[in-house]
């Protein structure tokens, strides 16, 4: 396997690797969430004891599942990074916390939306919504300090660092309704195990699941390679490259 | 089809307001993120495209004074 993977280490492979598959994150999210939205809009049936405001479900859950998931891939970067030494994993951070952080935020605000008519407040200063609050300001930390040093190296290094010591937060973030009495209630859905809804409310909610992981993807490829000709713009494939795509505007 | 009528479905049984301002939040967030990832992208590009271009230039430049110069001795 590391024989396969060696040559990914090499940003101009790695960035030739991610032009190659956006255009399928780029499809899949347009098909899998145009159907996906209309289908939790329309077709969905309605909860019977919270009817119509249950559609909040359907982007509520995929995104808070999300805005843990993007962070443990971002620490899994960041350790990369500390430990070996991979230049392309500071690139991944840096591309990652930024849609991690629109995820969590996304969360929380549909959470309070969805909180206002259920529970009757915006806001409750409980587990579960305030570890995800902490997991904002996480993301938020990593951006600030991979912005804050003018050495690309330094900023990756300090923001590893906030990021794999943010990890200790995830484990909070999951157990909370288990582990504390909160008004947040206990999970749905899970990986393991059958889902505890209705067949008719579970496929809506995978279609807008794979969509936002198929966003994630899309995004995730367009802020990489953002981030790598930047990180490598002396190198002449690099040069290359910019050039080659800015020819045909200028000669409009 | 679960509304009998547009208004209904604007209506959302009630909860019109919160299930809106979740929709319309989150897509306008998404959007936002998309739309940023691909102008900081052309920005990245345009910004080295440009450095390169000015470095062309100088080159091009201490090229035409060097060879004044040998025509000023000669």
């Amino acid at each position: 396997m590391w024989k396969w993977l060696h040559p990914y280490a090499n940003p101009e492979v790695s960035y030739h690797f991610t032009d190659k598959i956006k255009p399928w994150f780029g499809w899949a999210t347009f098909l899998l969430l145009s159907i996906g939205f209309v289908w939790a809009l329309l077709f969905a049936p309605a909860d019977y004891q919270q009817g119509e405001s249950f559609r909040i479900f359907y982007i509520h859950v995929p995104s808070a599942i999300l805005s843990a998931g993007i962070y443990a891939g971002m620490a899994t970067a960041a350790l990369c990074s500390l430990v070996w030494q991979f230049k392309l994993a500071d690139a991944s951070v840096s591309a990652l916390a930024p849609i991690g952080a629109i995820f969590t935020a996304i969360a929380l605000v549909t959470g309070a939306a969805w909180g206002k008519p259920m529970w009757g407040t915006w806001w409750v200063w409980d587990a579960r919504l305030t570890s995800e609050l902490i997991l904002l300001f996480l993301y938020l930390g990593v951006i600030a300090l991979n912005n804050a040093f003018d050495d690309k190296q330094m900023a990756g290094k300090a923001a590893g660092i906030l990021a794999l010591v943010g990890v200790i937060n995830l484990p909070i973030i999951k157990y909370s309704v288990e582990w504390w009495n909160t008004l947040h209630q206990g999970a749905t859905v899970s990986k393991l195990g059958a889902p505890a809804m209705a067949a008719e409310m579970y496929w809506p909610f995978l279609f807008c699941f794979l969509g936002f992981i198929g966003l994630v993807g899309y995004v995730t490829c367009i802020r990489f390679q953002t981030e790598v000709i930047s990180r490598n713009k002396m190198r002449p494939w690099v040069r290359a490259l910019v050039c080659d795509n800015n020819q045909p505007e200028e000669a409009k | 089809m679960q509304f009998e009528s547009f208004s209904a479905f604007l209506d959302m049984g009630g909860y019109g307001f919160y299930v809106w301002l979740s929709y319309g939040v989150s897509l306008a967030l998404l959007i936002t993120l998309l739309v940023g990832s691909k102008i900081s992208n052309r920005n990245t590009r345009e910004q080295i495209a440009r450095q390169i271009k000015r470095e062309q230039k100088l080159k091009l430049a201490a090229k035409q004074q060097a060879q004044q110069e040998v025509t000023n001795e000669s």
